[in-house]
């Protein structure tokens, strides 16, 4: 396309072939940039030492041991539970809010949209600290003064932070699917005497039904993916998989690490594939 | 008239989950923030009782240390923004010129990084890195140097793992945005006598600046405030905002301090994000 406009003169192409071979040789340099590191890391999970550089032979040993690991798959059943129920929690949330701001006017409307973008503007460090703070200084402090019952952190705290910032997201998602929605629809099934409720179930969600699954599906990666909220809400009992992961990072690397980190990317792969199979339905 | 006030009232009703949910554990955590960061700190972490009013922690905030601290972390943020933009925006454009039929698997390439464990990613820079890693192996092996060069634990480490972890955020928007962009009004433009470089930045960069915005916003936020990478790679030895916050509310135990400097970070990120989204609607006008 591009090169069309360069015929005029020879110097413009000439220009145009060196600029589409750099723009080729950017894409792929960053290409390896991106994807070295990871591929590094795959091959030595399979390696036979402890070392991450010296390959000494083939061996799945690092793997076995995970399935093992006792600390590691508790931290693994707390980021699944968390996960689902916060993606339950805030899909539910987030949907039936993008459909109340797209379709009634009220009062406060413009304030609570404020509200909504905030949390995925605001450093992630900040909300951690905010919930720390609220649970330490305000929640605890008051369940145990009115009903007498100690709480601390872990699984339910962390839960409440996860559905607190995928909210916003799940909302920004389905009303994102909400603006080419043809409301005749609708008035349609309306019209030929469904009720409302028969309305909703037969056609609006259906039709929404992708972008809910996308907002779905992205709440439950930042969910397991997250690290800084999740470990100001944690308290010391109940680590997840991306804080078992930073102990371990902290204290050195080790070919168990990469075991680990590469059942992560498997996983990490299938939602990818499941998320183009969503959009290809759209 | 009966709809209309129905309609009217079901509104608020089905928001109001989520808006109790933000209010409660979104809104009043920060005021609690607020509160926090002006009364005196407790002994062991927490504050002290009955509560002392102080402005203290906002008039260490300026001490030329925390200042410090806080330009560096605005300079590496800038400085990996830029260098995002700058490869990620001929990335992009690379991507929107590659055949329809094989698109696809080259966006592929980018969203799977995009979607992978942060902290994998930064674990699977630091292990190239790392005195025992490839990059020391291979040098040490071509005997170019003598013992393993320190890569990691230093501002080009925690600078080089934020532009590899935030790169796929930065080249989606601007694909969005030039996939839309139609590549023959720069040959207008050609024919019309513009060079290249003119048709460039009259044409393209402007109508192709929303991508560029929202990919600066992405990489910017996260990394004036980021954790994971200037703790893992800088090892301790490269202060950021971030881990300055966490070190307040770990072993430093001094809360109010730490809640006076996430208030200052947050407000230095709203208002830049806001200037930042005004003045660059405003660029685009003119045209």
């Amino acid at each position: 396309m591009i090169a069309g406009c360069a015929t005029r003169r020879g110097r413009g192409s000439l220009l145009l072939r060196l600029g589409k071979t750099a723009l080729g040789a950017n894409a792929w340099l960053i290409f390896a940039f991106l994807y070295i590191p990871i591929l590094v890391l795959i091959v030595f999970s399979f390696n036979d030492s402890r070392s991450v550089a010296h390959w000494t032979g083939f061996s799945m040993d690092w793997y076995l041991r995970l399935f093992s690991n006792e600390p590691l798959l508790r931290a693994a059943r707390n980021s699944l539970v968390i996960a689902g129920v916060s993606t339950l929690a805030a899909t539910a949330m987030g949907t039936l809010t993008a459909l109340g701001m797209d379709r009634y006017p009220f009062r406060l409307r413009s304030s609570f949209d404020a509200i909504l973008y905030l949390p995925i503007v605001i450093p992630e460090i900040v909300m951690g600290i905010s919930l720390l703070l609220f649970f330490n200084l305000a929640f605890f402090p008051l369940l145990q003064a009115l009903l007498h019952f100690r709480m601390t952190l872990g699984v339910p705290t962390i839960t409440v932070g996860h559905i607190a910032f995928n909210i916003p997201f799940v909302y920004v998602i389905v009303r994102a699917r909400l603006v080419g929605f043809d409301r005749t629809l609708e008035q349609a099934a309306q019209d030929l005497g469904a009720n409302e409720w028969r309305t909703f179930w037969r056609i609006t969600f259906p039709l929404l039904l992708p972008g809910i699954l996308g907002g779905a599906l992205m709440a439950f990666t930042l969910s397991l993916d997250d690290f800084l909220v999740t470990a100001f809400t944690a308290g010391t009992a109940s680590p997840t998989m991306p804080l078992y992961i930073y102990s371990l990072v902290r204290r050195g690397v080790t070919p168990e690490i990469n075991a680990l980190s590469t059942v992560l990317l498997a996983a990490s792969m299938g939602l990818v594939v499941i998320s183009l199979v969503l959009q290809r339905r759209r | 008239m009966s709809v209309r006030t129905e309609r009217r009232s079901r509104g608020p009703l089905i928001v109001l989950p989520a808006a109790l949910w933000l209010i409660l554990f979104f809104t009043l955590p920060l005021l609690i923030v607020v509160a926090i960061s002006l009364v005196e700190r407790g002994r062991a972490g927490g504050v002290k009782l009955p509560l002392v009013f102080t402005l203290e922690y906002y008039q260490r905030l300026v001490d030329p240390l925390y200042l410090g601290i806080f330009w560096s972390s605005i300079r590496i943020g800038l400085i990996v923004t830029g260098a995002c933009v700058l490869v990620g925006y001929p990335m992009a454009l690379f991507i929107s010129r590659v055949a329809p039929g094989r698109r696809n698997a080259v966006l592929l390439l980018v969203m799977i990084p995009f979607w992978t464990n942060f902290l994998v990613r930064t674990y699977a820079m630091k292990l190239l890195l790392s005195a025992e890693g490839v990059v020391n192996n291979l040098l040490v092996g071509a005997r170019l140097v003598d013992a393993p060069l320190n890569l990691l634990f230093n501002n080009f480490a925690v600078i080089l793992g934020l532009v590899y972890g935030y790169l796929p955020f930065a080249v989606l928007p601007m694909y969005t945005s030039i996939e839309k962009f139609d590549l023959t009004l720069v040959e207008a433009a050609a024919d019309l006598g513009a060079n290249l470089r003119r048709a460039f930045l009259r044409i393209m960069l402007p109508l192709t600046a929303p991508g560029i915005v929202a990919s600066v916003i992405l990489v910017f936020v996260p990394v004036v405030g980021a954790f994971i990478t200037p703790d893992i790679m800088g090892g301790g030895k490269v202060e950021m905002i971030g881990t300055l916050i966490n070190r307040q509310f770990g072993v430093a135990r001094n809360w109010p301090f730490g809640s006076a400097m996430s208030l200052a970070l947050m407000a230095m990120v709203v208002v830049g994000v806001v200037y930042y989204l005004r003045t660059s609607q405003e660029g685009e006008r003119p045209l």
